[in-house]
């Protein structure tokens, strides 16, 4: 297996883009990673795309070979392939595009993630969402995405010590990052109050709980470590790609408020980048709701079952802590286009490891983990990346 | 929701019909027709659950999707089934009245409709049991 490294990066603003289609977002988003890579188009050896549902959000299927054409890519005839696995999709991609290049099949390879969700109703949107769970077993009886994040929620809060208040500091931290991130869809900070006032969506989960619905793509272009060079002076290297599945339902996993994928991902992944949890400097994590970064951190190994509450109210896990966590402003603040998220938390790591993360700038920031999982944590992906 | 798929699976949503791996002896609702430890050795049967159980977690949706809205806010939770395996339902009582470890038992009620005429869902919710 080779070395992969990523050579070029590019993400559009996060938001509610109502000038901008489908086709726009993701031709933007990888002209901006073959510019940062100088590297013209036709070197581009395949494509791997991350989009969880076109087909409902704008109708739109065949997206591989949609995005090849529009990237101007037709004549060339490059294989360009679809992922999907929920809100996985990107980490998913990503993980094609290391594989891709590691066995030797590819050189240049594009892993990009893009979803227009802003096309259809709310309620529309919140119904396709469900389908990343049981359509059957879950959403027929009338579960909700952020109904079943308030099951593990309610489930946590009944077996460990996490206040109200404490799980209000999770995306009070993230919008504060998302504040210093030009990408974000939100960047204003909030306080406390501004979650436990907002409207109740699913108890004890708010809407200030709940990422939010956006329009965005993003685009990192991977390459034999070996061969870097050519194109960057800053490569960033793979230094472990991991992935785990486990039950669809979210009632049949081992235990409700542990996401055994996480768990498994994490563990591969940092045994294959040999490196113990003090090594990571910082970690994007899935935060699609506020509960789901407490499950994700202790779920990585990085503290113990019921104390990531405690590590967010000490401030441990914010931009100037010991260990920061979304230093992009998370799913929540910066905006979560589902496909996107995949492939926005590498740009985000490897905007951080180059050291060009401006007013979000980790000092000396040398090793960072991206945590991507799709539905309630069915899937799970894990990277490590390391600035050599 | 299509007729014919909604059809299909009426023994289940109606009357908890799941199965039983006889090998094991492992429940399975929904059904399952491969046991995942017994695998090509397992025996899959028909089995009526008796619709007994216990509420392991809960949430009270009050921003539901389309199909649901007409009914916000309503009690859905997580149900562990005396036979063993876990179901999410909703549960048929007031929000301030649910809690872990409550005692229910499976009814059969309306769970929605498909538009103003679309064909109306029914299937299995669970009730409190009353503890005196």
């Amino acid at each position: 297996m080779r070395d992969v490294a990523v050579i070029g990066i590019g993400c559009t603003t996060f938001g509610e883009k109502w000038e901008s289609s489908f086709r726009d977002l993701f031709v933007e988003a990888g002209a901006l990673a073959l510019e940062d890579a100088q590297l013209a188009g036709e070197k581009i050896d395949a494509m791997y795309v991350g989009n969880m549902s076109a087909g409902r959000f704008v109708e739109q299927e065949h997206i591989g070979a949609l995005i090849a054409d529009y990237a101007g890519l037709a004549t060339h005839h490059i294989p360009s392939t679809r992922v999907e696995a929920a809100c996985a999709s990107g980490g998913l991609a990503f993980r094609q595009a290391v594989i891709a290049v590691a066995s030797g099949m590819e050189d240049i390879v594009v892993a990009a993630g893009v979803e227009k969700m802003t096309d259809v109703e709310p309620g529309a949107s919140t119904d396709t969402l469900t389908g990343a769970a049981d359509r059957e077993w879950e959403g027929f009886v009338g579960a909700t995405f952020p109904g079943l994040y308030a099951m593990i929620a309610n489930d946590y809060m009944h077996r460990y010590p996490l206040t109200r208040e404490q799980l209000a500091q999770v995306a009070v931290k993230n919008h504060f990052n998302g504040a210093r991130n030009p990408i974000a869809q939100f960047q204003q900070e909030i306080s406390v109050d501004t979650v436990l006032k907002s409207t109740l969506v699913a108890d004890p989960l708010r809407l200030f709980d709940c990422s939010p619905i956006t329009d965005g793509a993003a685009a990192v272009i991977v390459a034999p470590f070996e061969r870097a060079r050519e194109f960057t002076d800053t490569p960033i290297k793979v230094l472990a790609s991991a992935q785990a599945s486990d039950t669809i339902t979210l009632h049949d996993r081992r235990d409700i408020s542990t996401l055994d994928a996480t768990v498994i991902a994490g563990k591969r992944a940092l045994k294959i980048a040999r490196c113990i949890h003090k090594d990571i400097d910082l970690v994007e994590v899935h935060d699609c709701f506020s509960i789901a970064e407490i499950c994700a951190i202790e779920d990585l190994g990085f503290c113990k079952k019921g104390e990531a509450g405690k590590l967010t109210s000490d401030g441990i896990t914010a931009l100037n802590g010991d260990l920061p966590v979304n230093t992009s402003g998370g799913l929540k603040a910066c905006g979560h286009p589902v496909g996107a998220t995949g492939i926005k938390q590498v740009y985000e790591i490897v905007q951080q490891l180059r050291g060009e993360a401006d007013r979000r700038q980790i000092d000396g920031a040398e090793i960072g983990m991206t945590h991507n999982v799709g539905g309630t944590g069915a899937t799970v992906a894990v990277h490590i990346f390391g600035r050599i | 929701m299509t007729v014919a798929r909604f059809w299909r699976k009426i023994p289940q949503r109606y009357n908890m019909i799941g199965t039983k791996c006889q090998t094991c002896g492992r429940h399975f609702f929904p059904p399952r027709t491969f046991c995942p430890d017994c695998r090509r050795t397992g025996k899959i049967v028909d089995h009526k659950f008796r619709g007994m159980g216990t509420i392991v977690t809960y949430t009270v949706i009050h921003t539901a999707n389309e199909q649901f809205e007409a009914f916000t806010p309503y009690v859905l939770a997580i149900v562990q089934l005396d036979e063993g395996p876990r179901m999410t339902t909703q549960i048929v009582c007031r929000p301030d009245e649910v809690k872990i470890g409550m005692r229910v038992k499976s009814a059969f009620r309306r769970i929605a409709t498909d538009g103003e005429s679309g064909i109306i869902h029914y299937g299995t919710k669970f009730v409190p049991i009353n503890q005196t």
